[in-house]
């Protein structure tokens, strides 16, 4: 009878409000409110902490590669050994190693090789291809910006630990000294690695660029956009508002919700199988990882359309049909265009779910090594995720810093739909 | 034996008999909602250019049959119509007929303003233009003025008809929405208390509202006010647990009626 010394009196009596008693429960309870309140603030603290550290190691290592040392080299073309006839066929190769030997001084034969490593690999390329868009160089000197190789790359950012032993790292003492002498002359610096966006994929870090992995994801996310976003809205308005509630309508509702849980890798399988294997379409292109991905959104899709369609008042349907108009009007003149920002907010989210899948991608091929962005969806080529899948597993230092970078740009085109979508979900977005 | 008020005279006069003719017949009509019956063997006509209201306690079958009337419960899904309800002679439930010219014949005002969430303008203009009633804009344009003075709402409105429709008041809202059924040339409407979300004021409006529309359209009205069953009606039907208790002009059924639960209901002994 605890209860009996003050607080209750049991049935009939007065409560006595102001005993102790009850005075203890009631900041017990108020402080369980409390306690509830700093589990949560824990919680999300917590997850603040980890996207922080995410994003944080994320900016560290990824910094460098938003800048690319270079070389500025001065040839004089005037003296250059080329051939002005057929020049996409001149020794190239020679023209810039006179010009970057002008540089340094006399070498010996060893000396060159090293000297010349210090160098991208296809410096004279880049020269050639500028002189190409540009001929009016040849009538003089002119200066090019050549990027260092990924060793020197990384010692002009201070990656390079000097103080071990010679034999330990990739850049020599000799290497040292010359790329301090290029450095004395003002011949270095650091720019912003535009290259990062306009080149495509390379095996030197130095060269190696996200375009044809932007590329490649544009194509994916429009050929999954063009296949999901029609499809799903026709399967919802029909599941919605033409289909019998019956046993296989039940049925492919369940289906349908159990295909947005399928795991992504499974979808990749199918594509394999189906789309390269049956249907014989090409490897790698964005087609088939584009309709791979629409299989995975179509789920997305109609969930949020039939959600959308059934936010709609019941009244605006009644209103339509009860001034005459037909079921099909109703729905496409009233009820569609009043989901519609709900659809689009969800499918823009579905859309950056896809964006951000590299399993199916992988089994249909689009890892592959390609040097150029496609120029169709028929063409090989890699996507923002894949590619960083790809770097992540090169060996070369200068992709750390790249991988980093890569996850960046992802996570920004990511923020960027995302931020869309809750732009259109705040601005259009009807409220009943 | 009792001399007549002038009045009373009057009114005994419109109160149809023999001579009335019926837009709209309604025979042993039964609704099922799933296994559950919500209306048995109601047998109702409705005459012509009048208003009849149809009165009686919260789920006793008055909305589920004027439903029946324009066959909006062809919406829902479990809903089964039985019996026979005729426009003009014509059986409404025919496989035959078009519900779209049905629906079009008989408008609709419901219980709760729903503009469309669209300007003024369109609201009106919607429907005559999904019916091809007009063949160009200045014809829209006066059937769309014509539709809003007849709801008496063209003076309120005439300066925005672009403004969205769902900015108007209630009591707007509600005539807008009349217009709107009006738009389409109705020869019935049925209106599903269309005052009960309004204030007294606008009740008012719609109310008069509705008391002039008489001479142009026959009109059905489901009300919970005995007032306004007594104020705008010339007939009134009594629905008691899915059953028609009784029919009769309006005068009779508040002064003199036949069953006691329209009595009872009608003093508001129960309802």
């Amino acid at each position: 009878m605890a209860l009996s010394d003050g607080a209750s009196t049991g049935s009939g009596g007065a409560v006595a409000w102001k005993s102790d008693v009850m005075a203890a429960r009631g900041k017990a309870r108020y402080a369980a409110g409390r306690r509830l309140q700093i589990y949560g603030m824990i919680a999300i603290a917590f997850a603040l902490g980890f996207l922080a550290v995410l994003v944080g190691t994320l900016v560290y290592t990824g910094s460098n590669a938003f800048r690319q040392s270079m070389v500025t080299i001065e040839i004089d073309f005037s003296s250059a050994e080329l051939d002005r006839e057929n020049l996409m066929d001149s020794n190239w190769r020679n023209v810039f190693r006179d010009a970057v030997r002008d540089d340094i001084g006399e070498l010996s034969r060893s000396d060159e090789r090293d000297y010349f490593s210090m160098f991208t690999s296809s410096a004279p390329f880049l020269i050639r291809d500028r002189i190409m868009a540009e001929p009016s160089l040849l009538d003089g000197r002119a200066t090019f910006m050549v990027p260092l190789s990924d060793p020197f790359d990384q010692l002009a950012k201070g990656l390079v630990n000097t103080d071990l032993p010679e034999s330990q790292r990739r850049v020599s003492d000799r290497q040292i000294a010359f790329y301090q002498a290029l450095e004395r002359n003002g011949a270095i610096s650091r720019p912003i690695n535009w290259g990062l966006f306009f080149n495509s994929d390379s095996r030197f870090p130095e060269l190696a660029g996200l375009a044809g992995a932007i590329s490649g994801s544009f194509w994916l996310l429009l050929v999954c956009f063009l296949i999901s976003f029609p499809a799903g809205i026709a399967a919802a308005i029909y599941l919605e508002e033409f289909a019998p509630k019956n046993r296989v309508t039940d049925l492919i509702e369940i289906n349908i919700n159990n295909l947005a849980a399928v795991p992504s890798v499974v979808f990749g399988l199918l594509g394999l199988a189906v789309f390269l294997g049956w249907f014989g379409l090409p490897r790698s292109a964005p087609l088939v990882g584009g309709m791979v991905l629409a299989l995975m959104t179509l789920p997305t899709i109609i969930i949020v359309t039939r959600a959308a369609l059934t936010s709609v008042p019941s009244a605006i349907r009644e209103a339509a049909l009860g001034i005459g108009a037909s079921k099909h009007e109703a729905i496409f003149h009233h009820i569609l265009p009043l989901s519609m920002p709900s659809i689009m907010t969800g499918t823009i989210i579905g859309l950056a779910q896809a964006l951000g899948e590299t399993a199916p991608l992988l089994l249909i091929g689009m890892n592959a090594f390609i040097t150029s962005p496609p120029a169709g969806v028929f063409e090989a080529s890699t996507a923002l995720p894949t590619q960083i899948y790809i770097w992540a597993d090169s060996p070369e230092r200068g992709f750390v810093a790249r991988t980093s970078a890569a996850i960046l740009v992802l996570l920004g085109f990511l923020i960027v739909m995302n931020g869309i979508a809750i732009f259109l979900r705040q601005r259009f977005e009807r409220r009943w | 034996m009792n001399m007549l008020t002038e009045a009373a005279v009057e009114k005994k006069l419109m109160t149809p008999d023999a001579a009335t003719t019926y837009k709209m017949r309604g025979e042993k009509v039964t609704v099922h909602y799933g296994e559950k019956q919500a209306l048995f063997d109601v047998d109702l006509n409705i005459p012509e250019k009048q208003v009849m209201a149809l009165i009686g306690p919260s789920g006793c079958g008055k909305s589920t049959f004027l439903r029946c009337l324009n066959r909006m419960n062809d919406t829902i899904d479990i809903a089964r119509v039985g019996g026979k309800i005729t426009l003009d002679g014509e059986d409404i439930y025919d496989p035959k007929i078009d519900v779209v010219e049905l629906r079009a014949r008989v408008g609709m005002v419901f219980q709760k303003p729903n503009p469309f969430p669209k300007s003024i303008y369109e609201n009106i203009a919607y429907g005559p233009r999904i019916h091809g009633l007009t063949k160009n804009k200045a014809e829209l344009d006066a059937v769309v003025e014509s539709s809003l003075r007849k709801a008496a709402i063209w003076n309120e409105v005439k300066d925005r008809l672009q403004e969205p429709g769902t900015g108007l008041s209630g009591g707007q809202q509600q005539r807008l929405c009349i217009a709107r059924a009006i738009a389409v040339s109705p020869e019935v409407i049925l209106m599903d208390e269309p005052c009960s979300a309004l204030d007294p004021i606008a009740t008012a409006k719609v109310e008069e509202l509705i008391d002039e529309l008489r001479q142009n359209y026959t009109i059905v009205i489901v009300t919970h006010s005995m007032q306004q069953a007594a104020r705008v009606s010339q007939r009134t039907a009594m629905f008691h647990i899915g059953y028609l208790v009784e029919e009769g002009p309006t005068d009779k059924m508040f002064t003199n009626p036949d069953d006691k639960r329209t009595q009872d209901y009608i003093t508001g002994r129960f309802g």
